[in-house]
């Protein structure tokens, strides 16, 4: 029996991934999360230029997780080489970038594949970001030439990461499969607001951020199915996982991999290696001796 | 784990710094921050100064944030986070010697009334030295250092700091204060052969250990730290030499 999982092409040792925008800004950070039992992690989204992200407040705890809206802070693409040759040292490392047009992922995927990139994540997702992130990943159409153009011009796998906030998702995931994306990371946070009823404001200085943790899960657990009744291209799942069930349930919707984001902060680094025996334990005394041999058993 | 606290009492610890207590129910302990909003201002992350049922946080004003925390008086609401981090070790059968510098002397206040502590307060003149009259009530060792040598020890803390543990009486330095203080008393205690805990301090956003803007090498300040022990700071090249701003860019310190 063995915990070693395929996305496409790519093979991970451990099927947990860090999920961009946790400790990943620098490469020491990466390289930490990468000795803790994760089979990879995602950097944070990187951009042309260096962006200081919004300003505080970004980030506070509500029931259920977590609502952030960090802006895409990054030192951009030119300096992130020093970070990912630090990262690399410790193991696969996939490149999140973002970008407002074909053009722009183009560039920063060829870079993220010079500095030695396992794979590049595209960055079609982020709820709070201006002409960014969600705001072109709701498009079909912006989403296939994106995908296209990344595609033809990079050797490495190309992942698309699909928000949830849209009724187009299949069409959507159908779009990154007609322009040969090599896999499906699936979800993003959801658009939420909070507001401090003692001031009687919205908390964020963006006002909306995005929803993660425990409260997400079962949106993502949906959408995974639902990408998986739709395409064949390989999913990652990614939403609320914090122990082995919720991986669980990622895997039996279609997913043969799974990032964890919130659940590092509060679980700790050490979340993956108590999932990736808890999997084990579970696959032992149900009969699954492969990943593969549970993933999407939910559409049997 | 986010709050609201209404201001029970502000106190004026010097011309430019100010403390706010209120009431909160959340276990903190010493070393530990919160991050402290109202609006008008961006977050920003704040020692606790005090950490029992009463807590408080005592603000400097140094720029637009903290002065528009100094507008605020009783009654007034902050939106507050935490507690978070890693706070001081303190263990009862381990001498201690407590080290506060500037501003950074709120942040020792709690561990100072906890232990009992022989400690040094460091500050640039006489009119910067904060909490002195609070502390003294709990220590029966206070000595001042000011580095104009208006009041105490003509010098800066470290060199006080070698003075007094000379003796070879003391096991370990708990300190908060400027990183350059901190990196020249964290030389002496490893010269010294002497253990220390020192809080540190970098930009932070969410405070919470998920965004790993405020790492010091592979490190979260928020949530490793913000106190680290001789060893942790031992391993960090960052440390005294360099700090990440609001991009992830590394920038030299002065």
């Amino acid at each position: 029996m063995t915990i070693d999982t395929c996305v496409g092409s790519l093979k991970l040792e451990r099927p947990g991934i860090v999920a961009s925008g946790i400790m990943d800004e620098t490469g020491a950070s990466i390289a930490r999360m990468l000795s803790s039992g994760a089979g990879a992690a995602v950097t944070k989204s990187i951009g042309l230029q260096p962006n200081p992200g919004h300003r505080n407040p970004t980030f506070t705890e509500v029931k259920g997780g977590f609502v952030n809206a960090m802006g895409l802070p990054n030192p951009g693409i030119d300096l992130f080489k020093e970070e990912m040759g630090a990262a690399i040292a410790g193991g696969k490392v996939v490149g999140s970038i973002y970008g407002a047009t074909a053009s722009e992922f183009v560039t920063l995927a060829g870079k993220m594949e010079e500095y030695g990139a396992t794979a590049v994540e595209l960055n079609l997702s982020c709820p709070h970001a201006k002409g960014y992130g969600a705001e072109i990943g709701v498009d079909a159409a912006l989403v296939k030439k994106i995908v296209s153009a990344v595609k033809s011009s990079v050797s490495i796998p190309v992942w698309a990461k699909l928000t949830p906030n849209t009724h187009m998702l299949k069409e959507v995931a159908l779009a990154v499969q007609d322009a040969g994306g090599d896999a499906i990371v699936a979800i993003n946070t959801l658009k939420a607001m909070v507001i401090s009823p003692e001031f009687g404001k919205p908390f964020l200085s963006n006002k909306f951020g995005g929803l993660s943790g425990p409260a997400v899960r079962s949106v993502g657990v949906r959408a995974v199915y639902d990408i998986r009744a739709a395409v064949d291209v390989p999913i990652v799942g990614v939403g609320g996982i914090s122990d082995w069930r919720d991986a669980a349930q990622y895997i039996m919707a279609g997913a043969s991999a799974f990032q964890i984001g919130s659940a590092i902060a509060t679980k700790g680094v050490k979340v993956f290696d108590s999932i990736n025996k808890d999997l084990e334990d579970f696959m032992r005394d149900f009969g699954y001796s492969t990943i593969k041999d549970m993933v999407g058993v939910a559409h049997e | 784990m986010s709050d609201f606290i209404k201001i029970i009492n502000v106190s004026e610890e010097s011309y430019d710094t100010k403390s706010f207590e209120f009431r909160w129910d959340e276990k903190a302990s010493p070393g530990q921050f919160i991050m402290a909003w109202v609006p008008g201002m961006e977050e920003i992350p704040m020692s606790l100064s005090r950490t029992n049922r009463i807590k408080s946080i005592t603000v400097k004003a140094i720029g637009p944030d903290t002065r528009r925390l100094h507008e605020l008086g009783i009654g007034d609401s902050i939106r507050i986070r935490g507690p978070y981090g890693k706070g001081f070790d303190i263990r009862k059968d381990r001498k201690t010697l407590i080290v506060g510098g500037g501003v950074g002397t709120a942040a020792v206040m709690p561990a100072i009334k906890e232990t009992g502590a022989d400690t040094i307060i460091g500050a640039r003149a006489s009119n910067d030295v904060i909490m002195d009259d609070i502390a003294s009530k709990y220590v029966k060792n206070l000595w001042i250092s000011t580095d104009d040598g208006s009041r105490g020890f003509h010098g800066n803390a470290v060199q006080l700091m070698k003075e007094k543990a000379s003796s070879g009486e003391y096991d370990v330095v708990m300190a908060c204060g400027p990183e350059i203080m901190l990196y020249h008393l964290h030389r002496a205690c490893v010269d010294m052969g002497l253990d220390c805990q020192l809080s540190l301090e970098r930009h932070m956003k969410c405070g919470a250990g998920v965004c790993g803007c405020c790492v010091m090498d592979d490190q979260r300040v928020c949530r490793d730290g913000p106190v680290f022990t001789r060893d942790q700071i031992s391993a960090m090249k960052d440390f005294g030499v360099s700090k990440r701003d609001e991009c992830g860019r590394i920038v030299r310190l002065g």
